[in-house]
């Protein structure tokens, strides 16, 4: 029982244990930068949203919130000033000459004027906006129901997906505008608007005026700011990098329901 | 390992852990430790944590990690706790990146997955071993149901009950147990085990599917009941410590208690049972 073999035994797992710490972290980080391995993790985003879509109803409805709950500001994330020289001088404008070209697989392309888009039947709702990086913020939106304006195109039955093209560039160069995509169970879900109003006021630039997409069950990069296109597609290969959005073009899910 | 010994003293060797108590135990470690480092990758991409529902509420935050520039225009980090702002340069808010620089960073990289401020790969890897959690879990209660291990190892007897007492002076000496009585779990090492494994697990779980935006929509009491979606991440950030904790307690006591008996048991299943209290 004497304390200098011990110290020193205690020193040699200490450093095996460091050892192997180290070896592991180094195999994760060689792991990560493999690309078949963030594949294979991807399997468990596929099982989540299979999951998710499996046991969630198609209409289940985002939780509500009351007034009292609202954040004084709501906070702004992403582009808050679009670099887009031509979008700017029609926000100057209070976006007259703003029009939302509808098109794809619809039976009817329609290009929408902002008072038009007013006037579809619309929806208020008090939601908490959750970002993936790990916020939350609670706003009230007041938009159009997306469905209406959906059945106002009649799209084809072959349609699957609602892509939404933006205003924002999101390259220092004004390349890479965001977009993003959502699917028919979205698009026809009672809570997903194109979202004019913030707080009772109308959409502020930051915020992503004149339009932007409210998809309540899903995380805050799907909710597309400044709409100016929304085309139907039956699917988003050969659009920017193919998967269907900005950010999942740069590696996060297309699926943003966790 | 354990087998050259078993010809010689093959009495003295009593079989402990069955094979599926320790596959579930060895791909515990694994899943936990990349639960916590990509969790806490996770964490970087928003460095504090809230009470309620809603970031910017009427709340401040409870604790806010951040790299500032001091007067110098040194990057220095700050983390401030209910209010009192503490200087955690090097391992909170500001420490060396890949190229060792210094970085506005939550946490260092040596102890996120991945090695690099990267949320939609820490998410990738969070997620993946998360399944597996659920996976490991759900066979360890079917195992149980089938073994009765749960009942016949882990939940504390009339006996242990009112051994709580000398248990716990047992621990704070930390006094070896001896004979017969080193293969049972005692009373608190029970109470640990039942308590990780059917509160704080399937809490982390359940907090973690909370703070989905689609489930929040599917159980909508679920969130409130832990007193908002940003009450719920903050729970989630303090029982993953709490859950460090315990991995330091339990490596502890099985230093304490013969280190390469408990690592061998868990590996081979067989312990080896000693009168006297040397290490072998």
């Amino acid at each position: 029982m004497n304390s200098a073999p011990r110290v020193t035994r205690r020193g040699l797992l200490l450093r095996i244990a460091a050892g192997v710490g180290a070896m592991a972290l180094a195999g994760c980080q060689k792991l990560s930068d493999t690309t078949w391995f963030p594949r294979i993790l991807g399997l468990g985003e596929t099982a989540t949203q299979g999951f998710q879509r499996l046991i969630l109803p198609r209409k289940a409805m985002a939780r509500e919130f009351a007034d009292t709950d609202l954040d004084a500001q709501f906070r702004n994330n992403g582009t808050s000033l679009p670099r887009n020289p031509a979008f700017l001088a029609m926000a100057q404008n209070g976006f007259a000459e703003y029009r939302l070209t509808v098109d794809g697989l619809v039976e009817k392309p329609v290009m929408f004027s902002l008072a038009e888009i007013r006037a579809l039947p619309s929806r208020t709702q008090i939601t908490r906006h959750d970002c993936v990086e790990g916020w939350s913020a609670i706003g009230k939106w007041k938009g159009a129901r997306l469905s209406s304006l959906l059945e106002n195109v009649r799209i084809k039955p072959n349609a699957r997906y609602v892509v939404f093209y933006c205003a924002d560039p999101m390259d220092d160069d004004g390349s890479s505008p965001y977009y993003e995509s959502i699917d028919m169970e979205d698009a026809f879900h009672p809570q997903t608007l194109l979202a004019y109003e913030l707080n009772g006021a109308v959409l502020p630039l930051a915020n992503g005026a004149p339009v932007r997409l409210r998809v309540e069950r899903q995380l805050g990069y799907k909710h597309a700011k400044y709409i100016v296109r929304i085309e139907i597609v039956e699917n988003f290969s050969r659009i920017a990098g193919g998967k269907g959005g900005y950010w999942e073009d740069h590696g996060y899910e297309w699926y943003a329901g966790i | 390992m354990a087998v050259l010994k078993k010809g010689t003293s093959a009495k003295k060797m009593q079989y402990r852990h069955p094979l599926p108590v320790r596959l579930m135990h060895w791909i515990n470690v694994v899943v936990i430790v990349v639960l916590l480092m990509s969790g806490l990758n996770i964490f970087n991409a928003h460095t504090a944590l809230y009470w309620g529902e809603s970031s910017y509420g009427k709340k401040p935050p409870l604790i806010e990690i951040r790299g500032v520039q001091d007067k110098e225009g040194n990057l220095i980090g700050t983390t401030g706790i209910f209010g009192y702002k503490i200087n955690t340069t090097g391992f909170l808010g500001a420490s060396r990146g890949p190229d060792g620089n210094m970085e506005d960073q939550g946490f260092p990289i040596w102890i996120t997955i991945p090695s690099y401020r990267w949320l939609a790969l820490a998410r990738r890897w969070h997620f993946f071993f998360a399944w597996l959690l659920v996976a490991n879990g759900v066979s360890f209660v079917m195992y149980s149901l089938l073994s009765r291990h749960v009942t016949r190892n882990l939940l504390p007897t009339r006996q242990d009950l009112h051994s709580i007492g000398r248990s716990v002076v047992d621990h704070l000496l930390l006094r070896r147990q001896k004979g017969e009585e080193a293969i049972r779990y005692n009373v608190l090492q029970k109470t640990a085990y039942l308590s990780v494994i059917f509160l704080m697990a399937p809490a982390m779980i359940l907090m973690g599917l909370g703070m989905s935006p689609a489930l929040d929509a599917l159980f909508r009491g679920l969130v409130s009941l832990f007193g908002g979606r940003q009450s719920m991440r903050t729970l989630h950030f303090f029982i993953a410590w709490a859950l460090v904790a315990f991995v330091f307690v339990h490596v502890f006591e099985v230093i304490v208690n013969g280190f390469w008996n408990n690592v061998r048991s868990m590996i081979t299943g067989y312990f080896k049972i000693s009168s006297e209290s040397d290490n072998e």
